[in-house]
């Protein structure tokens, strides 16, 4: 008897607590974001982001009747803490889908944890490893790293540039950006006559500029993060050292522009068109979903929006997107963003299939380039 | 490798090396008085950097610095009041691993006032882009800024400790702290103010290479590592041997990156200083006789 009783009891306890998550009548999404720690510039943005969606689609009623649930995690752009998270987030809090994390480094230790718990994952970190093995569950919102790297090949074919030099922080960004650039310079026809790494906390970088300046180079490709890709810029122009700088996407913030002052002029990058928004052409489809995102993003928080914040735009929509396409179901959402097809983001427009979980082609990046201490459109 | 190139590898270095070398300098003075490297030396560049930057904001460049800097000395002896001065019998050992200590609370306590974002002080001449030729060389005039006030503080601090009587109660209060009480000097307050004095070394410090290196909340770490390299090498204690100290550093690491991948550079300016340390453990310009009389 006493075992009956018992197993009641536990039985009750069980039910207790399982029974309100299917009866409750919100939609609970997870956030795993590095809104502080070294990639905070990614992750806090995307953070405000998704609050300031999640607010304006609560107020106009949810999705289908049912409120949004978000819960962030700060995960500091630690792999350890986002596996936790994503545990915590699948396993105790039984998630609807998860957005981010905001790096590849996490995004990669958490691809299988989703896959096992059949939890959809949108990823806002940009490697192509993410999606490359295809997973079920696993999408991305941010631009292909090779997309960038061809897109600038392409512009030197347009300038003649035939000789050129890279040079990288010792990031994983940094270290991806060298392998995709020099896997992909042959078929541009062009040759990269010096490759070197530098230390990415490197206060001065003169006597490297010096070596490609001897090499006689008639470019410089530069893929790191700040402080050093500033840095790069005022070494050259220092030394007089004026051929084109190309740096990656990750250039894509004004903040950069500002640290890097007269030196950044004329410094060519790809980028997401989130940035020359109002430089668009009226009739060009993104145009009005940017202008949006950039003018609520910039009266909600009083700081300028970057294409980062807008991969957390991109990634919340095509899962409200999907839940108001199939209801709240997890398998069938699934499915419904696999057969996305026109979704049109700030990243650019997503057409989704089973072999590609980004959606995204190469047309979704833009070249900018710097003038006046802004972001423009390079001219064709 | 054309002449042209030649010095502009040397420019390259010279820049290097005055960087390192005006961080040393301030390991040298708290280690003159206490014999202690305090390696919280990199907080007070990064302090005086970013208080700089944000009272930039309300007031002109130079105020704004000189107000830092200010501000940054009296932390320096509000951490000796608080942490070192009632330790009942600081050993070397244990008022270094408190300076440890200090630098992290500092580094955490910056985090949440500034945040992560990178920021610098205006070029003082000029800006990003302005370079001045001397001769084949091509400098940003800020590398001259930086040259100027590090030789300006080595001439000063030398003139401080060997002629003026506060400078050698400091000294003496090294050599041999119980004589030094012995003779009247309250050694006590002799150590708040070397703390004081390198505060606001590094201050000046942190602001003029703010322009060329950027300040974060983290950038005292890489500057003082290097910095306390530079010190050793030249042999600690002596501002003028950190000035030489860092001019080779810099001119090794510089002449690095023509001969190897750039991404050997550290690694080799440490190789290097391991060799000079082998067969010259004073440093380069220490001489062994002093060093004797030193317990660390």
């Amino acid at each position: 008897m006493r075992g009956i009783k018992v197993f009641l009891l536990v039985f009750a306890m069980v039910a207790l607590i399982v029974v309100p998550a299917f009866a409750s009548d919100t939609i609970k999404i997870g956030a795993i974001l590095s809104v502080t720690g070294p990639a905070s510039f990614l992750g806090a943005p995307e953070a405000n982001t998704l609050k300031m969606l999640v607010d304006e689609i609560n107020a106009k009623g949810g999705v289908g009747g049912k409120k949004i649930e978000l819960i962030i995690k700060d995960s500091s752009a630690s792999p350890e803490k986002a596996i936790s998270f994503a545990k915590q987030l699948i396993e105790e809090e039984r998630v609807f889908a998860i957005i981010g994390p905001s790096t590849s480094g996490e995004t990669l230790k958490i691809k299988g944890i989703c896959e096992k718990g059949r939890t959809i994952c949108i990823s806002c970190a940009a490697a192509e490893r993410i999606v490359n093995p295809v997973a079920k569950y696993v999408f991305k919102t941010p631009q292909k790293d090779s997309f960038a790297a061809r897109k600038i090949f392409m512009q030197m074919q347009k300038m003649g540039i035939k000789k050129i030099g890279v040079v990288v922080g010792n990031t994983g960004f940094g270290k991806a950006g060298k392998a995709q650039l020099e896997k992909l310079a042959p078929e541009y026809g062009i040759d990269i006559v010096i490759s070197e790494v530098y230390d990415k906390k490197a206060t001065d970088l003169t006597a490297l500029v010096t070596k490609l300046k001897a090499k006689g180079v008639e470019a410089v490709i530069n893929w790191s993060i700040v402080p050093a890709q500033s840095i790069i810029a005022k070494n050259m122009r220092q030394i007089g050292f004026n051929v084109p700088l190309f740096q990656s996407h990750g250039f894509g913030n004004i903040k950069y522009v500002k640290a890097a002052g007269a030196a950044a002029e004329g410094i060519i990058f790809p980028a997401g068109r989130l940035l020359v928004a109002e430089k668009l052409p009226d009739n060009h489809p993104q145009k009005p979903v940017l202008i949006k995102y950039k003018r609520d993003y910039e009266s909600c928080y009083h700081g300028e929006a970057s294409t980062f914040g807008g991969h957390a735009y991109d990634a919340l929509m095509i899962l409200v997107e999907a839940i108001k396409k199939a209801g709240p179901d997890k398998e069938k959402v699934r499915d419904a963003i696999e057969n996305m097809k026109g979704f049109i983001g700030t990243g650019g427009i997503f057409n989704f299939s089973p072999e590609d979980h980004n959606g995204l082609d190469i047309d979704s990046f833009e070249m900018l380039t710097v003038k006046n201490g802004r972001f423009a459109l390079l001219e064709r | 490798m054309s002449v042209e190139l030649f010095f502009q590898y040397i420019a390259a270095g010279i820049t290097y090396g005055i960087i390192y070398a005006i961080v040393a300098i301030g390991f040298n003075i708290i280690y003159n008085t206490t014999g202690i490297i305090n390696f919280a030396q990199g907080e007070f560049l990064m302090l005086g950097s970013m208080i700089a930057i944000s009272l930039h904001n309300f007031m002109p460049l130079f105020p704004s610095i000189v107000l830092a800097v200010i501000i940054t000395m009296f932390v320096g002896a509000l951490i000796e009041l608080m942490f070192i001065r009632w330790l009942k019998s600081p050993s070397i050992l244990r008022m270094i691993i408190i300076t440890i200590g200090i630098s992290i609370l500092i580094r955490e306590i910056a985090l949440a006032i500034w945040g992560e974002s990178v920021r610098a002080l205006p070029y003082f001449t000029g800006d990003e882009v302005t370079s001045i030729t001397i001769g084949v060389v091509k400098l940003s005039p800020q590398v001259l800024w930086v040259v100027g006030i590090c030789i300006l503080m080595v001439l000063i601090l030398q003139i401080f400790f060997q002629f003026t009587l506060l400078g050698r109660k400091m000294r003496a209060c090294a050599t041999n702290p119980m004589a030094a009480r012995l003779c009247g000097i309250n050694t006590k307050n002799m150590v708040t103010l070397s703390f004081m004095l390198s505060a606001l070394i590094g201050a000046v410090a942190g602001c003029v290479v703010s322009p060329i290196t950027y300040s974060q909340y983290n950038m005292g770490t890489g500057l003082a590592i290097k910095g306390f390299t530079v010190a050793i090498l030249g042999g600690l204690g002596n501002s003028l041997a950190a000035l030489g100290g860092g001019i080779v550093l810099g001119l090794l690491e510089s002449f690095s990156v023509w001969v190897m991948p750039s991404a050997y550079k550290d690694a080799i300016s440490i190789a290097i200083l391991l060799i000079i340390l082998f067969v010259r453990p004073t440093g380069l310009f220490g001489s062994k006789e002093t060093m004797a009389l030193k317990e660390f």
